[in-house]
């Protein structure tokens, strides 16, 4: 099985590489971009277990590594 | 005194704080391969600047689950001295033995130069010997030093006077232009509440010596010999 993690910036944590970007896409013509936050995606393969055993391994990964939750939020999809 | 100087695979400043301690200082030293789970007979502690693991995930992120990291948090609950320069830094908050995280240089650029730096405490183990309020130049070299934390850890940093280092002009004022990086309040480095664990981003080991141009660091490892 498969887990997509997603780790974004909180909101009100300022974003440079995000501000960066959205300037650019605005310089190049894409007005309509309003706000950029950059993140990261992780895709994890586990071994098959009950899927609520992986959600609960996942939100430990997430916790204790994956992300830090001083910045970041989480969240993920399992397949 | 001994001095334990960690070593992590991608720690580039090990030898600089090992020249330092032992060289200029006269103190015994000695390395810790990240590997050892036992750090027995050291008096100081000091995580060294680098690029561990690559800075892969995040700067600390993998270092700080090193086997040797359980042995740091037991030395830092016991009272033991530890020291975190740079990557070090970023190392002791991603372990939670300091309060805030890194994050990226506010300018996205990795910054290399001398900076004017406050001393806010003088009051710790690591800041005894200079007064406060005194300003010093002290050379950074990072690209993840834009310190953060929330509104009510800041406050309690501020309450606690565990704001050790801020960024500032010559004059000591501590303006935005004086800031680097974008870190919060200026910080440059903080202390835990027991004032036994500090991390810093600039690098006092190297303005430690009069041919490396500034001696402004060497008081910084002086405080700590007893």
């Amino acid at each position: 099985m498969i887990a997509k993690i997603y780790v974004t910036l909180k909101n009100g944590v300022l974003d440079p590489q995000g501000k960066a970007v959205q300037h650019s896409l605005e310089s190049i013509g894409y007005k309509e971009a309003q706000d950029v936050r950059i993140g990261k995606f992780i895709e994890l393969k586990l071994t098959e277990m009950p899927k609520s055993e992986a959600e609960k391994k996942v939100k430990e990964m997430c916790e204790k590594m994956l992300a830090n939750t001083v910045i970041e939020n989480y969240r993920f999809e399992i397949d | 005194m001994k001095f334990g100087i960690v070593v992590f695979p991608g720690s580039n400043c090990d030898h600089d704080c090992y020249h330092v301690v032992k060289n200029v200082l006269g103190q015994e030293a000695e390395y810790i391969w990240h590997k050892e789970t036992q750090i027995n007979g050291f008096d100081c502690l000091i995580l060294p600047g680098g690029f561990s693991y690559g800075d892969y995930l995040r700067t600390g992120a993998i270092a700080k689950f090193s086997p040797v990291m359980k042995g740091v948090k037991e030395f830092a609950d016991g009272g033991g001295l530890i020291i975190g320069i740079c990557n070090g830094f970023q190392i002791l908050v991603e372990a939670g033995l300091l309060p805030g995280v890194l994050m990226r240089n506010r300018d996205l650029k990795f910054i290399c130069e001398n900076r004017y730096l406050k001393v806010e405490n003088s009051d710790t183990p690591f800041t005894r010997l200079y007064n406060k309020g005194e300003v010093v130049s002290i050379p950074i070299a990072h690209a993840d030093g834009n310190y953060f934390a929330d509104d009510q850890t800041l406050k309690r940093l501020q309450d606690n006077g565990q704001i050790v280092f801020r960024y500032c002009d010559a004059d000591g004022k501590t303006t935005d232009n004086a800031n680097p990086n974008g870190s919060l309040l200026n910080v440059a480095g903080v202390c835990n509440e027991k004032r036994n664990v500090l991390g810093m981003m600039p690098h006092p080991e190297r303005c430690a010596e009069e041919i490396m141009g500034s001696i402004d660091g060497k008081r910084v490892f002086e405080s700590l010999i007893k």
